[in-house]
């Protein structure tokens, strides 16, 4: 919003007091006065659109350049695009984007099979390095897993 | 060529992609000839941070030798070795200008809270990192800096993001001689805000964590004094009673959102992800610290909000400071601290790791397996 008070340079006192060194950032930031510029700054030549790309609404133009990686696809693409409608200020852009995040995992499962390729879940969660270096910490994981498995098992067996 | 996939939390793989190419005629294609795995990329890999696709290649430290150029890059050119920022900055814009690096306005089009970022998520500008063999990188004249030949390539990696994010991590507490500074976290780059603060005139320097071997080495390395917070029975009033029931003159957030040591914040933040992520370190930073003093953050947390007691930060007048490092910034002061034998920040690196092998690298340094302060990837094509 413009400032509308046209006279406040002459407000008894105005300025007076000012010191760049007291500026909170100080010294991290080299204060110009630019900021009272706003968006109104030379900006290199725009990055062509080769993708799909996602904006934030608090934007009024999209950035010089931009990353080409992993554009919206499918369900959690949806999700994202509808994401994007909203602020960062609302959970109506992080949470979905959360959703899509994991119903891109499946997405990412399914694209591994359809491409002929079998994921091999344990070496993607590094476990080799588990057994190395913490075999006992691994074996106290796997009791437990198959401890929990037979209560499981029992009690459904129980219930029949 | 290699590069790191991203599959899902706790899923990394490393596999062959598509060359990078050169889309703005202010790019350079760089080959890696380092990569490092940072605490932050834990975020990522924990699926902690929104907007973290399938398929995305992370790393945002690295060194490398330029291969090719686009149009418009004057000051590199093919050959070149240079340690490249974390940070993606244009140089022109407002925020730039004014030495805001990490706070770029033409680098991140999917949001507006926080700069480009290389290989961070879409939430900071979907650039595909560095954990590969080539990566593009953008604004290639202004970020990139021609590592110095006498200057050892572990040293430069490292001076992407852990020794500037340290270094301004303590910058940023306004440390005044004699003052007594509180470092929450004892990872890479708690471990080198603790060093760093003696630049600054710190009298007293003391690191809270809860890994031994960490803490271990954080007490060698920095100097400082190290204390294990699950030793504590409360750290808030112990660091209260050890600075004559005062509170430290700076305390420093090195942890960020995933955070250990408070049930509710660990509940609400890494379980039930009511918040972004536990809060618990910058709490007590903002608990321990004296009346009128500094906080500084530099613990990266996700959006949208977190649980801290914002009332103490009033009703102790209170200085909070954060910021992404602004690496360009920093690194002359940086190069010549190094240069002079002051800082040794290769000395954090105890793993050296093929590229091939980012699943083990990844789970050996989430799990903190194998006494894991820093790990590098090595790709084959250096």
């Amino acid at each position: 919003m413009e400032n509308t008070l046209k006279g406040y340079k002459s407000i008894p006192g105005w300025g007076m007091d000012a010191d760049p060194a007291n500026e909170p950032t100080y010294p991290m930031k080299n204060y110009t006065g630019d900021d009272h510029n706003r968006i109104k700054y030379e900006r290199s030549e725009q990055q062509p659109f080769t993708v799909e790309l996602l904006q934030s609404i608090e934007r009024p133009r999209p950035t010089v350049v931009f990353g080409t990686s992993v554009p919206p696809s499918g369900l959690s693409g949806i999700i994202r695009r509808y994401a994007f409608k909203h602020s960062e200020d609302r959970y109506r852009h992080w949470i979905p984007l959360i959703l899509a995040d994991r119903i891109n995992v499946a997405e990412g499962l399914i694209d591994d099979l359809r491409a002929g390729h079998l994921p091999n879940l344990l070496a993607e969660r590094g476990w080799r390095s588990e057994l190395k270096y913490n075999s006992m910490g691994l074996a106290k994981k796997a009791f437990m897993a198959t401890l929990i498995t037979v209560v499981i098992w029992s009690c459904i067996r129980k219930h029949k | 060529m290699l590069a790191m996939n991203y599959r899902g939390p706790y899923r990394v793989r490393a596999e062959q992609r598509p060359m990078p190419e050169i889309l703005h005629p202010e790019d350079a294609i760089v080959r890696v000839t380092r990569t490092c795995i940072c605490g932050s990329d834990l975020h990522l890999y924990h699926g902690m941070v929104p907007d973290t696709r399938v398929g995305s290649t992370f790393g945002h430290e690295f060194t490398g030798v330029v291969e090719e150029v686009g149009p418009l890059v004057q000051k590199l050119k093919p050959g070149d070795h240079v340690l490249v920022p974390f940070n993606i900055a244009c140089g022109k814009c407002n925020f730039c200008k004014q030495g805001l690096y990490g706070n770029c306005h033409e680098s991140n089009n999917m949001a507006t809270a926080v700069g480009g970022i290389f290989g961070y998520s879409h939430t900071a500008g979907g650039f595909d990192g560095g954990q590969a063999e080539y990566v593009r990188v953008p604004y290639a004249d202004v970020g990139p800096t021609v590592i110095p030949p006498d200057m050892d390539p572990d040293d430069a990696v490292l001076l992407t993001d852990v020794v500037p994010t340290g270094y301004q991590a303590a910058e940023m507490g306004g440390i005044k001689e004699g003052d007594t500074v509180v470092v929450f976290g004892a990872g890479p780059i708690g471990i080198m805000a603790a060093r760093c603060a003696w630049f600054f005139g710190a009298s007293r320097v003391i690191i809270i964590d809860h890994i031994d071997y960490r803490l271990e080495f954080a007490k060698n390395y920095a100097k400082c004094e190290a204390y294990n917070f699950k030793s504590l029975e409360d750290p808030v009033v112990f660091l209260k009673k050890t600075t004559d029931w005062y509170g430290a003159d700076v305390c420093i957030d090195c942890v960020g959102c995933e955070a250990e040591g408070n049930t509710l914040q660990t509940f609400s933040g890494r379980v039930a992800l009511l918040q972004a992520g536990a809060a618990t370190a910058l709490q007590w930073a903002i608990n321990s610290v004296k009346k009128g003093g500094i906080v500084s953050v530099v613990g990266v947390y996700g959006p949208p909000f977190n649980l801290v007691p914002i009332g103490n930060i009033v009703n102790k007048g209170i200085t909070l400071r954060a910021n992404q490092a602004s690496v360009k910034r920093l690194l002359p002061k940086l190069i010549d601290h190094i240069q002079a034998g002051r800082l040794s920040p290769k000395e954090l690196i105890t793993h050296r790791i093929p590229l091939e092998e980012i699943s083990d690298a990844y789970h050996i340094f989430s799990s903190k397996l194998d006494n894991c302060i820093k790990t590098v990837l090595i790709p084959s094509t250096k």
